[in-house]
């Protein structure tokens, strides 16, 4: 076989492109954008509308309706229809708030909530799933073609829970995940790159179930986030329940049904946004007994309702900006995302803090999909080396049950991302071979007052006197918040198995399930998906090492490319097969056979990075 | 090859082994290396290649985090040395340091009490003052002097200090929510 090696300066043959977008997985609403032609995009759906509810209706034969075609069930079956299902994300029983008026049926397991839908019991990740599902095909009929991959983006303030279910979602949808982006850095990016900013930013995001402030620093295609804080249960829907409390308080309905309760709910939306362009409304509502409520209401009034849910949002701002270790002095901007920023209020209090009026020139309901759109771009290899580079933090303490119930911090809030730390650990039993890590998340002393994540049986410790071995337990975050634990025993070297029982997520068993589940009622079949994914991931395989070794080939020795070169013969000949297994077999040999060689590039790479720097400072 | 096995902090960023360091050039040192290790960089390359820019990634965070933070940087110097702070189990401290401990902490007391914000402001000023003056005599002793047991007594006064500042700080949140 020929490998085909580019002369010097020669330009490459132009790729194809490949296709990327960036999701907006809201609590009311949420968007698909992409990049077409160096423009970011929102892509629309048949009628013409940018913005999709994020409303989910479960037929009983099975069929599921996404968006508007749901929204019309929500009062004539609020039991089957999912609205704001953000907020059950990575979520127990225990963390929701009760309130009235939740119409939904919850299963009786623990763990993650899940609701009894009349299409049987459905996870808060399956329901996102349905409206990942829907904006992936409004993606591949607007482009023409199945996706590459997409970035999806999360409140910053979201926990790990959270993000993996999210990332399960998309699993469930099938999307490949490039990357998990905050809400506000894609905002940054977004805004950013549009006004060429430099300096330090706040970025101040109130959507439809989530609050999150960030500070950034901008500095030459650099998006560093200093500090972020906020409140993963306030957003707009609070302001919607607050209208609609007034309501219950003012015309003295008892309780009302969970479609009244829908119905009256809808119309306090539409009266908060009629609020924003009017000094005051008039509130219509027609009930299922035949009742009318009519009311009016002012923006004072308005105001007075909501004036404690605008001040919760302060206390985080405050907080970001002592860990950041600046003053509002500091702050160059404050950009307003979320649909919930419209509100007045909202945009007083934050030019009050801040000693300056907001910046509002992006579309708040667009500006975070076409951040995700862009980092999505630039993360398909559709740039060439001009792109940005973001440097994001993890948003909670990381940390681990001790004796005592206490939580001992591994990773703090706020470290810059991919972070690791290594903590040791002994055995206090003779012979014991087995231990058990909790793993928190949170700021709070007491481990009952953080969030649990999971816990990490290590089994396959060697038997030894009681606190003689020493068990090196790693616990790694990546760029997506996500954490990963691995351990060995120092003296030994041995390698310790980890069993994970996520305390609100899903196992792998579980999502392979949902899939072939999901398959069950689907024409598509699962093999075929199997082997669409393998044969992607072959060819990305493919052209990243053709890329790697016209590049730096130069550092390999005959016979190094030679075992390389044959590893991508034989991944090229089984990628025209239809055995999913053998791509995958091949692809993994391609891998191992290139771990050297990339080892090698990566020191090459480290070197160049500053040579090449302290000649440009050479020059000037 | 990890990075680890491969160089220090300071070779990572191509920067003297000092405690006096040009922040700005690790700043700008930092960035050229992680626009070339992010994972990022690494989303349409294959898994092994992700892996690796994953490692990296995660220890040029972490030797920034250690050299950008002066107290870590000292520890860090005195490790490359041979000198263990051992502030876990050394706890020896000359007696007018430790009354001086006490007196702080009486001070941040009486404030928190009256809930005194300009008595808090006051308090971490003077704070920042002395430990200005001890990361001054800190550089001298491990930069011109090369005195290395003396340095890590003074590491483990600052890192009282330090957690006095922390704890000031955590006053001064209380007070403003």
């Amino acid at each position: 076989m020929l490998l085909q090696i580019s002369e010097p300066g020669a330009k490459a043959p132009a790729k194809p492109r490949r296709l990327a977008v960036g999701i907006d997985l809201g609590t009311t609403h949420s968007l698909v954008a992409t990049v077409r032609e160096d423009r970011p995009v929102v892509l629309e759906d048949a009628q013409g509308r940018v913005l999709l509810p994020s409303v989910v209706h479960y037929h009983a034969d099975h069929r599921v309706d996404v968006g508007y075609e749901a929204g019309v069930w929500q009062s004539d079956d609020p039991a089957n229809t999912f609205v704001s299902v953000k907020r059950y994300m990575g979520r127990g029983r225990d963390d929701l708030p009760e309130r009235t008026g939740t119409p939904y049926r919850f299963a009786d397991t623990p763990g993650m909530v899940q609701f009894e839908t009349q299409a049987g019991t459905v996870s808060p990740v399956q329901v996102s799933a349905e409206i990942l599902k829907a904006l992936r095909e409004r993606a591949v009929r607007s482009l023409g073609d199945e996706l590459t991959g997409a970035v999806i983006t999360v409140p910053a303030y979201f926990d790990e829970a959270q993000r993996q279910a999210t990332k399960d979602a998309a699993k469930l949808a099938g999307l490949e995940v490039f990357r998990l982006l905050n809400e506000p850095t894609a905002a940054a990016v977004a805004y950013g790159l549009d006004q060429e900013a430099e300096g330090v930013y706040a970025v101040y995001d109130l959507g439809g179930g989530t609050f999150d402030i960030s500070i950034l620093k901008l500095t030459r295609g650099i998006f560093e986030v200093l500090a972020t804080n906020g409140d993963p249960a306030l957003g707009g829907d609070d302001f919607d329940y607050a209208i609609y409390d007034w309501l219950l308080r003012e015309t003295g309905i008892p309780s009302p049904t969970a479609g009244d309760a829908r119905r009256l709910l809808g119309a306090a939306r539409a009266a908060k946004e009629r609020l924003s362009e009017l000094p005051r409304t008039q509130f219509n509502a027609a009930l299922s007994n035949g009742t009318v409520v009519d009311r009016t209401l002012s923006r004072e009034t308005f105001d007075v309702l909501t004036e404690a849910l605008v001040k919760r949002t302060l206390a985080p701002v405050r907080k970001a900006l002592r860990d950041a270790g600046l003053s509002i002095k500091d702050i160059k901007g404050v950009v307003l995302v979320g649909g919930a920023t419209r509100m007045p209020c909202i945009r007083k209090a934050v030019a009050e803090f801040f000693q300056q009026p907001p910046l509002t020139n992006l579309d708040p309901d667009k500006v975070v999909a076409i951040g995700a759109a862009l980092q999505a771009n630039a993360l398909v290899g559709n740039r060439a080396g001009d792109d940005w580079l973001l440097l994001d933090v993890i948003p909670l303490s990381l940390g681990i049950e001790t004796m005592g119930g206490l939580a001992e911090k591994i990773i703090p809030r706020n470290s810059t991302l991919p972070v690791a730390r290594a903590q040791e650990f002994t055995t206090w039993k003779d012979g014991q071979t087995a231990m058990s890590i909790h793993v928190v998340q949170g700021e709070r002393e007491l481990v009952s007052e953080c969030r649990s994540l999971a816990r990490f049986e290590l089994r396959g410790i060697p038997p030894m006197v009681a606190g003689a071995a020493r068990v090196r337990v790693t616990f790694q975050v990546d760029a997506d918040g996500l954490l990963n634990v691995s351990a060995a025993e120092q003296i030994s070297g041995v390698e310790s198995k980890i069993e994970v029982k996520p305390s609100y997520g899903l196992n792998d068993g579980d999502i392979t399930r949902m899939i072939e589940d999901s398959y069950r009622h689907a024409q598509d079949d699962i093999v075929a998906r199997r082997l669409r994914e393998q044969k992607v991931e072959a060819a990305r395989l493919i052209e990243a090492t053709e890329a790697a070794l016209a590049e730096d080939g130069g550092l390999l020795s005959a016979d190094e490319l030679a075992v390389i070169t044959q590893g991508m013969g034989v991944l090229r000949e089984t990628v025209e097969g239809s055995d999913w297994e053998a791509i995958k077999k091949a692809a993994d040999a391609l891998n191992e056979a290139s771990t050297e060689f990339a080892g090698r590039r990566m020191d090459y790479s480290i070197k160049t990075a500053l040579t090449g720097q302290k000649l440009e400072e050479l020059r000037v | 090859m990890t990075p680890a096995a491969t160089r220090n902090y300071f070779e990572l960023f191509q920067l003297p082994a000092m405690f006096q360091l040009d922040l700005d050039q690790l700043d700008s040192h930092y960035r050229e290396i992680q626009a070339r290790v992010h994972p990022d960089k690494a989303a349409h390359l294959s898994d092994t290649e992700k892996r690796l820019f994953l490692q990296w990634a995660t220890f040029a965070n972490e030797a920034y985090r250690t050299l950008k933070l002066p107290l870590e940087r000292a520890r860090y110097l005195l490790r490359i040395h041979g000198v263990d702070t051992r502030e876990e189990d050394n706890t020896a401290m000359p007696a007018e340091f430790l009354l001086e401990q006490i007196e702080w902490r009486e001070e941040l007391q009486e404030a928190l009490a009256l809930r005194s914000q300009p008595a808090l402001d006051r308090l971490a000023l003077r704070l920042r003052t002395e430990m200005d003056s001890l990361f001054g005599s800190l550089a001298t002793l491990l930069d011109v002097e090369q005195r290395h047991p003396a340095a890590a007594d003074l590491v483990r006064q600052l890192a009282f200090l330090e957690k006095l500042g922390r704890d000031l700080d955590q006053a001064q949140a209380v007070l403003e929510d």
